[in-house]
């Protein structure tokens, strides 16, 4: 077995573990930890698929994040207090149901991805990085200032939202819901990595000219890989949406999406379990260093510079070597 | 709306693009030469703000802080591209952005640490204090007409710095053909180094010149950094033309926007309060649907070279 | 990491523990400590761990924790602190978004809250809650105490001006409840902006009696300053906020002179607070801010309900904070039936004392003043 299959292995396993182990001893604390790994490792293999695979930085993921979060907000707002959101060509009163929300969710981060995709796409390099910022930070002003949804003070939703036959107000199984939509968007991004729809992408990213000759639009196979990159990063927004029972347009902001990006470079770029590692990375950092320091983004700072300057394959990578991921 | 009024929101509108200006010149200079991306402009901008308070609040003097927040943004962008960035030219985007944004995370933090979480204090000097009557009656600040002549005149020097000088036409031969001017037997790593300061200092002389009218506080480069962003996409990356351009039309749009927009929903919708919010939310994402618009038309920036 | 996170309490000795017996009461206070806004959580904390101190009890112990003024932060550090730490008590918090992401479920979860800033309108009406203990004010107060100066002082027509975000709209509906005048022109800035020259012009051609604006942190300084620079005439009220310890010296003599409205002020002539300005200067060699003289109130309410109830017996000691028994450095302080303030608002005047830029008490504004929410809250 490759070295990178025994840690993904491990990785899995791991997260699955310290949280039942916290189950059996009472520390509830370390569920809802490994809860927020498991969904900013949802949301950070989201944009591993762009930005691994596709070669396309996004600087503004947190759109898709943030939307997916106010997709639950708003339907759990108007489902709480009884408001429906339209009542014409017929009635939607709002939902607490997950699975509803779910898909309200993926449609609308896929639809804002398909439309930022639309324009961003159309530039490259630098242009695209700044450009997909840009939109990110129009998406936060018009959140913070939209007085129906709470504008900058967000909303709280008082109780979790339901599963068929869960109880998700306990900890340990909305941990395990998180965890089986995690372990379902890596296989979904190891499907589509070794798939031919994936391979075009790797392609366009190394030799967009040479893609372009055997018929294929770079441009097309990008924008489906940045619109599904987009759903999972939403999906990822409304499950934080439900862990924290509030959504608040700090959601949309350019930091947000500038830890995503963390998440998935200190955990190697394209690895398929990088984003778990890098997550949990990041967690026990700010769980340590915020202890003692009251400046422990600087040494988060810090530790991102040298993994950059020294350390490319991020933790991933410095224990795997160099070995070609996914196949 | 009053013309005396329109034409002092034009003035408004001039300076806040020629603020923009300092700030998208330095970004673009460096992204055309070396071909980098870099987000922590806005943290050598903060740099240049809490330096001239700190030495105009020892010394009392206005233009020392000046000095000292062109000098201490310069310093800082040197060393930083000799310890950093220099190590960053061959590498992607990516790992551009990363390296920078650590480096935001590291300058703000650090600043905190060394000057705590309190806003410093930055003055207006006494001679440009108090509003001048202009022709027409209109009552302008002086200051603020300081800062317009301020960023013409540093514009202007830019041009003629890359039109006419041995530097420019350095810059011109790295914007060009890096290749080239190594095989030219320029010292690259030098020219680097100097065109990195020389942004550098631009951003910090934009830091204190808007210190004195503002917050002096940890973060308030980030803002700053986004608008200028969107200031060269529209311009075009790399084009110094383009910056200037793009910022007078961010600028202006922002301001006209924020104050006629409420008025034109008022005019049409009944409840007032309700035209204001909807017009002001409308005026803060105006700049960036302009920018998609850039984008639509042409995405390479109105002065970009064609990618 | 547990270790870490209590020598910051540890800052106050007496608040330590003897390790052999366990604190009777813990409390865990949340505060902006880092990122913008730290000003004003540094103060919540000096001021919180000053009140412990000086109320000499040896059985309270605080758990300090950083929300990094993001509320899905303070959401995780709640958690941490009820889940993990099992404190009785939470405080600290600065800012209303942050509050209204934390206090509902906390309180839910059977803990209590008692905010020392952040009143935010929903928490005070319907959404009032048994264990929510306001001892700042609803965030109304100061704009209704400046509406009805804004009478007293004779002014018929006002220009007014916030943030466009629920804060500043309330506050803007806050001054227009209580004022009588004209309101020529209502303007709404974006949140964070900096520069105010179209604003500004825009006041200046109103050509009215007087300009009210609420601009909190750093888009008040940057006001502040272009607004003085302006040279326009027309006089400026604003909420305390704007003209507090924490940002009066970076905005200097542009402040002069102007009115504003706030609860507590530190010149306040009675014995309570000469001892906690003092005692404060003393401690941290500065001037306290209004957010540090109400988490030294916070903390002043929180020993004087262990004095008459355990806290394990929530009835009885949700009884005992009722009823307010501590010396407030405001001086007269009751809790209105939602559990929010009845107190007295003050205007104040910003002057120059010793080289340094603080406020002056000039008068009543409002007396014995509440809010308006209460009528909404069934408990």
């Amino acid at each position: 077995m490759r070295r990178e299959t025994i840690i993904n292995a491990a990785l899995a396993i791991g997260l699955l573990a310290i949280p039942l182990w916290a189950h059996v001893t009472g520390e509830i604390f370390t569920i809802t930890l490994s809860t927020r790994v498991a969904i900013l490792a949802l949301a950070a293999v989201g944009l591993n698929l762009a930005l691994g695979l596709g070669g396309l930085i996004s600087f503004g993921h947190a759109a898709y994040f943030g939307l997916g979060g106010y997709a639950m907000g708003i339907l759990a707002f108007h489902a709480q207090n009884y408001d429906p959101i339209f009542t014409w060509p017929f009635v939607f009163a709002g939902t607490k149901q997950m699975l509803v929300i779910w898909v309200v969710a993926l449609i609308v981060s896929g639809l804002a991805a398909f439309v930022i995709g639309m324009l961003t796409l159309r530039t490259s390099g630098a242009y695209f990085i700044m450009a997909t910022l840009a939109f990110g930070q129009m998406l936060y002003y018009l959140f913070v200032s939209w007085p129906k949804y709470g504008g900058e003070d967000g909303m709280s939703i008082y109780l979790r939202n339901d599963f068929p036959g869960v109880n998700t107000l306990d900890p340990i199984q909305f941990f395990l819901i998180c965890y089986v939509l995690l372990m379902l968007g890596i296989f979904v991004s190891w499907r589509i990595a070794r798939s031919p729809f994936g391979l075009a992408l790797q392609a366009s990213r190394q030799n967009a000219e040479r893609v372009e000759t055997v018929g294929i639009t770079p441009f097309r196979i990008r924008l489906a890989a940045f619109v599904i990159s987009g759903m999972i990063t939403g999906l990822a927004g409304a499950l934080m949406a439900d862990l924290n029972r509030f959504v608040g347009p700090t959601m949309f902001s350019w930091q947000t999406s500038g830890e995503i990006m963390i998440l998935v470079i200190l955990g190697g770029v394209a690895r398929l379990y990088g984003p778990v590692a890098g997550a949990a990375l990041f967690i026990l950092l700010e769980h340590w260093l915020g202890g003692v320091s009251d400046y422990w983004l600087a040494f988060v700072g810090a530790l991102l510079l040298l993994v950059v300057l020294f350390a490319r394959g991020g933790l991933i990578g410095s224990l795997a070597g160099r070995e070609v991921a996914h196949d | 709306m009053t013309t005396i009024l329109f034409i002092e929101q034009v003035l408004n509108g001039l300076q806040f693009g020629v603020m923009l200006f300092l700030m998208a010149a330095g970004l673009t200079l460096v992204f055309g030469v070396m071909g980098l991306i870099n987000l922590a402009h806005g943290s050598l901008y903060m740099i240049g703000a809490f330096a001239a308070a700190t030495v105009s609040a020892a010394t009392g003097n206005f233009v020392l802080g000046l000095v000292a927040a062109l000098a201490a943004a310069a310093m800082a962008g040197a060393v930083v591209e000799i310890a950093v960035i220099r190590r960053l030219y061959r590498r992607d985007h990516l790992d551009q952005v990363l390296a920078t944004f650590a480096l935001i995370l590291i300058f703000s933090e650090g600043t905190r640490w060394v000057f705590g979480s309190f806003p410093l204090y930055l003055d207006i000097p006494e001679m440009l204090s108090g509003p001048v009557t202009l022709p027409g009656g209109i009552e302008y600040p002086v200051y603020r007409l300081f800062i317009i002549v301020m960023g013409l005149a540093v514009a202007a020097l830019l041009f003629w710095l890359i039109a006419r000088t041995r530097l420019g036409i350095q810059i011109r031969a790295g914007e060009a053909d890096r290749e080239m001017i190594a095989a030219l037997g320029i010292d690259i790593s030098k020219l680097y180094t100097v065109v990195f300061a020389l942004g550098a200092a631009l951003a910090g002389m934009a830091g204190a010149l808007v210190g004195a009218i503002q917050s002096v506080e940890v973060g308030m480069g980030e803002p700053v950094l986004i608008l200028a962003f969107v200031t060269i996409i529209i311009g075009g990356i790399g084009s110094i033309k383009g910056a200037f351009v793009g910022a007078l039309l961010v600028g202006l749009i922002d301001t006209l926007g924020r104050t006629m927009l409420p008025l034109v929903f008022g005019s049409f919708m009944a409840d007032a309060s309700a035209a204001t919010t909807v017009g002001s939310a409308l005026a803060s994402m105006l700049i960036y649907i302009l920018m998609a618009g850039v984008l639509i038309a042409r995405p390479q920036g109105l002065f970009g070279a064609a990618a | 990491m547990k270790l870490g996170k209590s020598l910051l309490a540890g800052v106050c000795a007496l608040a330590m523990v003897p390790a052999a017996q366990a604190a009777d009461v813990k409390v865990g206070l949340i505060s902006t400590l880092s990122g913008g806004g730290a000003a004003l959580g540094v103060d919540i904390r000096d001021g919180f761990l000053l009140g412990i101190e000086h109320a000499g009890v040896d059985n309270v112990e605080v758990v300090v924790e950083d929300d990094q003024r993001k509320p899905e932060v303070a959401v995780q550090v709640a958690d941490e602190l009820i889940q993990s730490e099992e404190v009785d008590i939470l405080t600290g918090i600065v800012f209303s978004n942050i509050a209204l992401a934390v206090v509902p479920s906390a309180v839910n979860q059977g803990k209590f809250y008692v905010s020392p800033n952040a009143g935010p309108s929903q928490l005070a009406g319907r959404g009032c809650h048994p264990n929510y203990f306001n001892v700042s004010w609803q965030n109304d107060a100061m704009h209704e105490a400046a509406g009805a100066y804004a009478n007293d002082a004779g002014y018929e027509s006002a220009f007014i001006m916030a943030p466009n975000y629920p804060a500043g709209q309330d506050g803007l509906t806050g001054f227009k409840r209580f004022y009588e005048g004209e309101v020529v022109s209502e303007v709404y800035t974006k949140l964070g902006q900096t520069d105010y020259a179209a604003e500004i012009a825009q006041i200046r051609a109103s050509e009215a009696d007087v300009a009210y604006f609420f601009l909190p942190g750093g888009m008040g300084i940057s006001f502040l300053k272009q607004y003085a620079d302006a040279g326009v005439d027309i006089p400026l009220i604003g909420p305390g906020f704007s003209f507090d310890q924490t940002i009066l010296p970076a905005v200097g003599d542009a402040a002069a002179g102007v009115r504003n409205t706030s609860e507590w002020s530190p010149d306040l002539d009675n014995a309570a607070n000469q001892r906690f300005v003092e005692g404060f200067r003393e401690a941290y060699d500065r001037i306290p801010s209004m957010y540090a003289a109400q988490a030294y109130d916070a903390a002043q309410l929180i020993v004087s309900a262990m004095g008459k109830a355990d806290v394990s017996d929530a009835d009885a000691f949700r009884a005992a904070l009722r009823e307010a028994d501590f010396d407030s450095v405001r001086g007269d302080f009751e809790f209105a039936p939602n559990q929010h303030p009845i107190q007295d608002v003050y205007v104040r005047e910003v002057v120059q004392q010793d080289g340094v830029w603080t406020n002056m008490i000039v008068g009543p504004s409002l007396q014995d003043h509440s809010d308006v929410y209460g009528e909404d809250c069934n408990m």
